[in-house]
């Protein structure tokens, strides 16, 4: 357990330097997640080691966000100044990003699919 | 009393308790609307304002989950790495898809709040609203927006998109799980990933992976349309 937590942290930190390096261009959990990723690949770090501490972390990201959005309330004033441009532009899309990923990407695929056959 | 009541230990030991009975609730009664996180946050509001917990002694007292939110997200470079099998043959699908969704997201953002008479400040502040939080801050000041209101919309909607959008995937047939898994990544970042952990597994590493091609695409993209858009 220790163990996993230790590589994880470990990758954090260093996607946090990378990051900073780059400016905060892209940040440092994400290139951590790269790292870590590359680093399974490459065989340089045993899976077994790093599961338990990961499975419980990515099964719980969503109780992770709850000081997050608790934190909402802070900014009640200014959503509440643009309330009527925030609710149209963030729900419309938002959808709009979902639909076209989802089909572009299903439509990819089926048609793979049937030129394989 | 207030001394314990403002405490680390009575804070996360609150947000833990009222997390597990969202937690509860939702599995027992089975209604997505009922969604833990929308549960526990007008919850946890109304506690606070009842123990008289002020906003920022709450944030002191949950920094510690907050924390774990940066170490969730490198986690998922394993989940990436166990399911990397079923992704390998759709390299190129999944980046045309993400490239597309986030140039249709930074372009309808424009339009649409132009449309509705937003200035400039507020559309740079919502252009990046599909990325994860850090690289929305970054990327609406440079384009001249607000970073705070930025952070805020961005967890808005994630909110939103991560659930409303399973029904939306559901309505539109989408059975492949990596068109699922990416379009929820990518429309609603973390909260998108933490809801497509609850599909699958190769649902939420899909997702993942589209948190970092998103925000990558996007922090590319807004520069870009910033300046083409500045040549009418």
């Amino acid at each position: 357990m220790l163990g996993g937590i230790f590589i994880i942290m470990a990758f954090y930190l260093l996607g946090e330097c990378i990051a900073w390096l780059l400016n905060g261009f892209v940040p440092g959990s994400v290139l951590g997640m790269m790292l870590l990723f590359g680093a399974l690949s490459l065989r340089w770090v045993s899976p077994d080691r790093v599961r338990p501490v990961a499975r419980f972390l990515c099964n719980n990201m969503a109780f992770f966000f709850l000081p997050a959005g608790v934190g909402i309330i802070t900014s009640m004033d200014v959503l509440s100044r643009y309330w009527d441009i925030v609710l149209v532009v963030g729900t419309v899309t938002t959808l709009l990003v979902l639909v076209v990923v989802a089909t572009l990407q299903q439509w990819q695929e089926n048609r793979r699919h049937s030129g394989v056959k | 009393m207030q001394s314990i009541v403002s405490s680390e230990i009575f804070i996360i030991t609150l947000v833990c308790g009222v997390y597990l009975m969202a937690l509860w609730l939702y599995r027992k009664t089975k209604i997505a609307l009922l969604h833990p996180l929308l549960v526990s946050i007008p919850a946890l509001l109304g506690l606070m304002s009842v123990l008289e917990i002020r906003y920022e002694t709450f944030q002191q007292g949950s920094r510690m989950i907050n924390f774990l939110l940066g170490p969730s997200v490198v986690a998922l470079g394993f989940v990436l790495w166990e399911q990397v099998e079923y992704m390998k043959s759709n390299a190129v699908s999944i980046l045309t898809s993400i490239f597309v969704g986030s140039l249709v997201g930074i372009v309808s953002v424009i339009g649409i709040a132009r449309c509705m008479g937003a200035d400039h400040v507020l559309i740079a502040t919502l252009e990046p609203k599909s990325v994860t939080t850090p690289i929305a801050m970054d990327v609406a000041e440079k384009a001249g927006g607000i970073p705070a209101i930025a952070a805020v919309i961005v967890i808005v909607v994630g909110i939103f998109g991560g659930i409303v959008g399973p029904f939306v995937l559901n309505k539109l047939n989408i059975d492949s799980k990596i068109a699922r898994g990416l379009s929820l990544g990518a429309a609603a970042h973390g909260l998108g990933t933490a809801r497509a952990m609850e599909l699958g597994a190769l649902e939420g590493a899909i997702s993942g992976l589209a948190i970092g091609l998103m925000g990558v695409t996007t922090a590319i993209l807004v520069p870009v349309i910033e300046w083409i858009m500045s040549l009418f």
